[in-house]
């Protein structure tokens, strides 16, 4: 199966440092969605970097394959790459209190790209603007898009971040825990404005979370990572039903809906992580990198 | 309403700034040594010479008393005549004005395109060679104040290489009738840029110097600002659209990174056309400030008052126009 975004072993480092992701490959198809689940510092924020190609300069990538849409981004010159992420991906980004140019107006910031790289007329561009508002409910779209960021609360900036990521069109979305910053009771609303959304224009997603509970609802497949290396990827019942890997299994019984209905928690047992951590070690020294 | 009551307040403000100002330059030129009578008579003059004079200028009541009739001349906007040119200081202060402030203007746009460029090619070109090449020069750039820099230019392009100007404000040669003194602007507004181009020609080195330290505190902190504002989310959203990264820098970062620096700018703007001073008179320009040590150097208490008073007032101005462009530049105050 080839995926509308097909990672093949993708390996980063810090540049004289230690690896990041060691030989990540995913695939996610076109119009699915796919999760990305792992804990804190398993390097699940630098595989979307790297495809949206914006990675610190800090990070080199030494080796592996980004295909987007049939073309490897990692081939091409560094102009054409951004021009092409440009026009087939978005992201939609974590913190909706950050993401938005506190100097600008809402409007020309989901205009812009639409008329500057796409080379639509402003007129097309404000008419798509409005629509895809409306799309996300916005009310009163008209003065949302005359206002500055700090007017607006931080839900209504996720929701103006969601239109802006769908405004052009793009077959791949990347969202980077697009939830986390919000307050429980928007997370559930805008967790399923983005599900209905992508739904909507087809859009391939690639979901980055460490919560299963969100994965089990909107993800038709994942990718489980730990310290940088994928240890399963998996259709969403398979993995739901019979994980295989013994940091998936760990990670389902710490989830508290899932493998366990009276809801007490259970910690990652130690063993566990020894276990994947020696097995990311041996792989490590299979394929010749620093640890 | 509160906006208002702000710049109420400022006016205020100004107001007992230049006061203050006046008062402490009227007594302080008056304790200094020197004798402005004595200066401007020929030797030889009488007794009877001198205490006549003394009395035609007010030099014979007390210090309190001759303050209280200047303050009050100047506040009906007459300030005076010069001892040593024997011309209202008004007009000769409000004559050199205009070359001080071309000069200073020329300075600031100098600072602007050489800081900001600086400040671009090191933020674009962040933790590499480049960068580095940005820090060194803005570093010596800053660690010699502007008349060694000015001292250098004129050794440099005046002497070992004379292809600019190092004297004077326009050539002898020059044909054309200034009705103006704003020389730059007056001939821009003519369209003629022949002229145009002969009197920056002619101020480039004065103006160069000027520039060269505010232009290495410009680079240092927008470059600062740009690479922090880079590292945003709003800056990396951005860049996943498709836009290059001089596009970035420029359109995305730059509006939220300036604002310190414009701060700054208005602050040190203020120093450089304290600068002019010395700067003027080392390459003979004829502006405010080669005026202005002429006259202490002659005594003339009434024109150094006058230049002190101007000065003061363009300052606090100065500062009220960066404030003002600061709260229009920063949607977030602008709705406060
Ligand atoms: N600019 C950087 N400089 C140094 N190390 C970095 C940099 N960016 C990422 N890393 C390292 O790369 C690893 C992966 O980071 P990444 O942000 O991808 O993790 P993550 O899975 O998204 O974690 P989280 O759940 O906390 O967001 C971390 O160990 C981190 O320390
Ligand atoms: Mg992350």
């Amino acid at each position: 199966m080839s995926g509308f975004l097909d990672i093949k072993g993708l390996t980063l480092r810090l540049r004289g440092g230690p690896t990041i992701l060691r030989s990540v490959s995913l695939r996610v198809a076109s119009g699915k969605v796919h999760g990305l689940v792992g804990e804190s510092g398993a390097g699940k924020s630098t595989i979307g970097k790297a495809v949206l190609g914006t990675l610190p300069r800090a990070i080199e990538i030494t080796g592996g394959e980004i295909w987007l849409d049939g073309v490897n981004l990692l081939a091409l010159p560094p102009r054409e790459r951004r021009r092409r992420i440009g026009a087939t991906a978005a992201l939609i980004p974590q913190d909706p209190l950050t993401a938005l140019n506190p100097s600008k107006r809402i409007g020309p910031q989901i205009t812009r790209r639409l008329i500057d790289i796409l080379g639509w007329s402003k007129a097309d561009a404000n008419r798509r603007a409005r629509d895809i508002l409306d799309e996300v409910h916005i009310p009163d779209v008209a003065r949302v898009m005359r206002s500055y960021p700090h007017e607006l609360s931080g839900g209504m900036r996720q929701r103006v971040l969601i239109a802006s990521a769908f405004a052009a069109e793009p077959k791949l979305i990347v969202a980077d825990e697009p939830t986390t910053a919000l307050d429980v009771t928007v997370q559930k609303q805008i967790l399923r404005l983005i599900n209905e959304m992508r739904a909507r224009h087809g859009t391939a997603l690639l979901f980055v979370t460490h919560d299963l509970g969100v994965v089990s609802k909107v993800c038709n497949s994942l990718s489980v990572l730990y310290a940088g290396k994928v240890v399963e990827e998996a259709q969403m019942h398979r993995f739901f039903t019979q994980p295989i890997h013994p940091y998936s299994r760990a990670l389902l019984a710490a989830t508290p809906t899932y493998l366990d209905p009276d809801g007490s928690l259970q910690p990652v047992p130690a063993e566990v992580i020894q276990e994947v951590e020696t097995e990311v070690h041996q792989h490590a020294q299979r394929a010749g990198y620093d640890v | 309403m509160t906006l208002l009551r702000a710049l109420f307040m400022r006016l205020l403000t100004m107001a007992i700034t230049l006061f203050g100002v006046a008062v402490v330059v009227f007594f302080l030129i008056r304790v200094v040594p020197g004798n402005p009578i004595a200066m401007m008579l020929p030797p030889g003059a009488t007794e009877e010479d001198i205490t006549r004079l003394q009395a035609l200028y007010g030099f014979d009541k007390s210090l309190f008393q001759q303050f209280l009739i200047w303050g009050g001349d100047v506040l009906r906007g007459d300030f005076g005549t010069s001892i040593s040119l024997r011309q209202p200081v008004s007009e000769l202060v409000l004559g050199r004005l205009p070359a001080t402030l071309e000069l200073s203007l020329f300075a600031l746009v100098i600072a602007i395109l050489l800081g900001g460029l600086m400040a671009f090619l090191g933020t674009l070109y962040r933790h590499s060679m480049a960068e580095a090449a940005v820090d060194v020069t803005s570093g010596t750039a800053l660690s010699v104040p502007d008349f060694l820099w000015a001292l250098v230019l004129i050794l440099l392009f005046g002497v070992l290489w004379p292809v600019f100007s190092i004297s004077g404000r326009v050539s002898p040669s020059l044909d054309f009738d200034f009705a103006t003194n704003f020389y730059i602007i007056e001939a821009a507004l003519r369209l003629r840029f022949d002229v145009v181009g002969h009197l920056l020609g002619r101020s480039f080195m004065p103006a160069l110097a000027l520039a060269i330290p505010l232009a290495a505190i410009i680079a240092q902190l927008l470059k600062q600002s740009l690479k922090e504002t880079m590292h945003l989310d709003y800056v990396t959203l951005a860049r996943t659209k498709g836009y290059s990264e001089t596009w970035v820098i420029l359109s995305e970062a730059l509006p939220n990174a300036v604002l310190p620096t414009l701060t700054l700018i208005g602050v040190q703007f203020t120093f450089l056309i304290g600068g002019t001073v010395i700067i003027e008179r080392l390459f003979s320009y004829e502006g405010l400030g080669n005026m202005a040590i002429d006259a202490v150097i002659n005594r003339d208490l009434p024109l150094i008052q006058g230049i002190v008073l101007l000065f003061a007032a363009l300052f606090t101005v100065i500062n009220l126009v960066v404030d003002m462009l600061c709260v229009i530049l920063n949607p977030k105050l602008r709705h406060a």
